[in-house]
């Protein structure tokens, strides 16, 4: 089975229908997605080849249930013991992985689980994403936050008690330039002890800009390490440059950020492939990058808005968990974030597991975390949802909920050197 | 002798020598881990003591305890100077564990980096106690540097492999006059116990106590273990042999002048 993710809006013009048509059934109308478009930097990496060589020999019907016993009884977890984990062959043993996970997780994180919270400041976005609510195809109202509303947000996230923040923006460098998400972390350094950045790809410049700005972290959700795959779900854009949105964690780092954040989108492809390039990209840039702080997410797709039927396929939950034992079996000091995406019951359970950092208070919405966290009506316009959220506990719930789960919830364990 | 057995870092005397770590386990825990551990100092992250309103782990050290405030996070000797000053500022005393690392993975303290740092906090008058890897050279060059002990790692943290590192810890333990305060991968009061045995001054352990199942008592189990090393180190411990027997008569027995 696959996704119906194609939707006609009323509001196009028959240009743009198609044009969108067009895009969606002939692939010669489309750019190639392996090649650089102008202005992106090209740097020098071997990251991408090791990763995709690994990606492509993975066939991961060869792996028995004594390659899963070997695994779990081998320490530390090599590659080929990670492919044994993500394989079918390891689902029989989801509980003794999770037994294996919480021992490393405990070992290197203690009891302590991070909480943060995304804010969305803009949703304009230059892209034609099949998946993505946040698509130039996709008819929702659309908004650019202002100075002055982005630190109305901040503060109102501020009051709730929140430290940690990420910063999220559509893709569209139009309209939401380098600068304007720079003057944003400005003000952000104000409110929050750490900043994050979850942004459209940009040059190692611009990367040292941001940080410059205050933001120390990095998301870039690869979405698809398929690349073929990839093609057919991004059809539009600068979004669809493969390669260049690879190596973005690189180029932010050598722009001098503390850390980077990886993901592919599970349910968009193969996701035991998937699961295994996402955390291969984070091994072999440790090794080149030892002093960068590293962490991991696993989205599932979700309904958006005009499309409540996109759902994560064969990525149930516990394939899901499947994957996150696995990468901290393989990954024991990296980070996992586990977003409101999925059920309170969800992530209460993984974090006693796996996960180090969860948020709360979450919109994925523009300019409405007052009228969401007081209940405030409020005159103003909204800026529509990327997806459709899951867990919408507010800061003190979820703080509450995990000291009764027995763990710690950490708000912030930074500081801006 | 044990009556009078202090610990002494810096001219401040500790009777115990068991140093916990605060940063992996429910800030509830901390006082009642204190107490069964009979600490007298406690480390915590200035990073995590950073914070707003919300909660504070500092509010949770009772009073009376040292604070030992690392640089967790500092990269280079720069940023852990400029950590420890904050943890000044949050007013968390004169003390300060120099961590500096440039490896996420193993998080292996960078020997060279907390040698810079030593020198320069020493002389800003912190007591200044070096997160290290045992290695005599730079231990000697943090020496001159003004630490006022050294804290050798016995295996990469959070492994609780333990004494990985013994023959080095005990070349340090031999050769420097300093307290040696061994931190990082003591895994069981056994292992602490061999290491005070050693002569080691004290034990630092933080993810042994996270990971246990109760840990008020394994907290109490290594305060005991750490006590019995001290006192049989103390009390002069008996030729161990490693292997065969020894003969009892005396292999000069002959010699009659």
């Amino acid at each position: 089975m696959e996704n119906q993710f194609f939707v006609d809006s009323e509001y196009l013009t028959p240009e743009a229908l198609a044009k969108k048509h067009r895009l969606e059934t002939d692939p010669s109308s489309r750019k190639n997605h392996m090649e650089y478009l102008p202005g992106m930097e090209v740097i020098e990496s071997d990251v991408c080849a090791s990763v995709m060589a690994q990606m492509k020999s993975y066939d991961y019907s060869k792996y028995t249930i004594a390659d899963v016993k070997a695994a779990l009884a081998h320490d530390p977890c090599t590659i080929e013991d990670f492919k044994a984990l993500l394989s079918p062959a390891a689902e029989p043993f989801l509980e003794q992985m999770a037994q294996r996970a919480r021992l490393e997780t405990s070992r290197h994180f203690g009891n302590t689980v991070y909480l943060f919270t995304p804010l969305y400041i803009a949703n304009y976005c230059e892209n034609y994403c099949v998946y993505c609510g946040f698509n130039c195809y996709n008819h929702i109202n659309r908004m650019k936050l202002n100075m002055e509303q982005i630190e109305h947000e901040m503060k109102v996230i501020a009051d709730s008690g929140m430290e940690e923040i990420l910063i999220l923006t559509g893709e569209s460098r139009a309209q939401s330039d380098v600068k304007y998400i720079g003057e944003a972390c400005k003000l952000a350094r104000k409110y929050f002890r750490m900043v994050g950045l979850e942004i459209y790809p940009v040059n190692t410049d611009e990367y040292k800009y941001l940080h410059e700005c205050g933001a120390d972290y990095v998301t870039v959700f690869q979405e698809t390490y398929d690349a073929d795959k990839y093609e057919t779900l991004h059809l539009l854009g600068h979004k669809r440059v493969w390669p260049y949105r690879f190596d973005a964690q690189e180029r932010a780092l050598r722009g001098g950020m503390r850390g980077v954040a990886f993901s592919a989108l599970l349910g968009l492809s193969d996701f035991r492939k998937d699961a295994l390039a996402s955390a291969l990209h984070v091994y072999y840039l440790q090794r080149k990058y030892p002093h960068a702080e590293m962490s991991l997410s696993c989205p599932r797709l979700r309904p958006i808005i005009n499309n409540d039927k996109i759902n994560p396929l064969d990525v149930g939950e516990k394939q899901l968990c499947q994957v996150l034992c696995a990468y901290r079996i393989f990954l024991p000091y990296v980070g996992i974030t586990v977003s409101s995406r999925e059920s309170a019951e969800f992530r209460n359970g993984i974090v006693k597991i796996a996960a180090t950092k969860v948020s709360a208070g979450v919109s994925t919405g523009i300019g409405d975390h007052e009228s969401k966290y007081t209940g405030k009506e409020s005159d103003a316009l909204q800026g529509d949802e990327q997806f459709e959220i899951d867990d919408n506990r507010s800061l003190d719930k979820m703080y509450k909920d995990i000291a009764e789960e027995g763990l710690q919830p950490v708000l912030n364990d930074y500081l801006y050197v | 002798m044990i009556n009078n057995d202090k610990l002494v870092i810096g001219g401040h005397e500790f009777n115990s020598r068991f140093i916990l770590g605060s940063g992996k386990y429910s800030m509830k825990l901390i006082e009642v881990a204190i107490k069964d551990a009979g600490a007298e100092i406690i480390t915590l992250a200035v990073r995590r003591a950073n914070t707003k309103e919300h909660e504070n782990i500092l509010d949770y050290i009772p009073e009376g305890i040292t604070l030992l405030p690392n640089t967790s996070g500092a990269r280079n000797a720069e940023e852990a100077v400029r950590i420890a000053r904050l943890a000044r500022e949050l007013g968390c005393g004169n003390f300060v564990k120099v961590e500096i690392m440039r490896d996420t993975k193993y998080l292996l303290p960078d020997n060279q980096e907390t040698i810079k740092a030593t020198e320069i906090l020493a002389n800003e008058g912190f007591v200044v106690m070096p997160y290290m890897y045992p290695d005599l050279n730079a231990a000697r060059d943090m020496v001159n540097a003004g630490a006022a002990a050294i804290m050798p790692l016995a295996s990469p943290i959070g492994s609780n492999k333990g004494l990985a590192t013994k023959e080095f810890i005990q070349i340090l333990i031999d050769e420097i006059d300093l307290p040696i305060i061994v931190d990082a991968g003591i895994g069981r009061p056994s292992q602490a116990c061999e290491a005070m045995e050693m002569g080691a001054a004290a034990i630092m352990a933080n993810t042994a106590l996270a990971t246990a199942g109760d840990l008020p008592l394994m907290a109490s189990a290594f305060r005991q273990a750490i006590e019995a090393g001290r006192k049989a180190y103390l009390s002069g411990l008996g030729r161990v042999l490693t292997r065969g027997a020894s003969a009892s008569d005396p292999l000069t027995g002959f010699l009659h002048d």
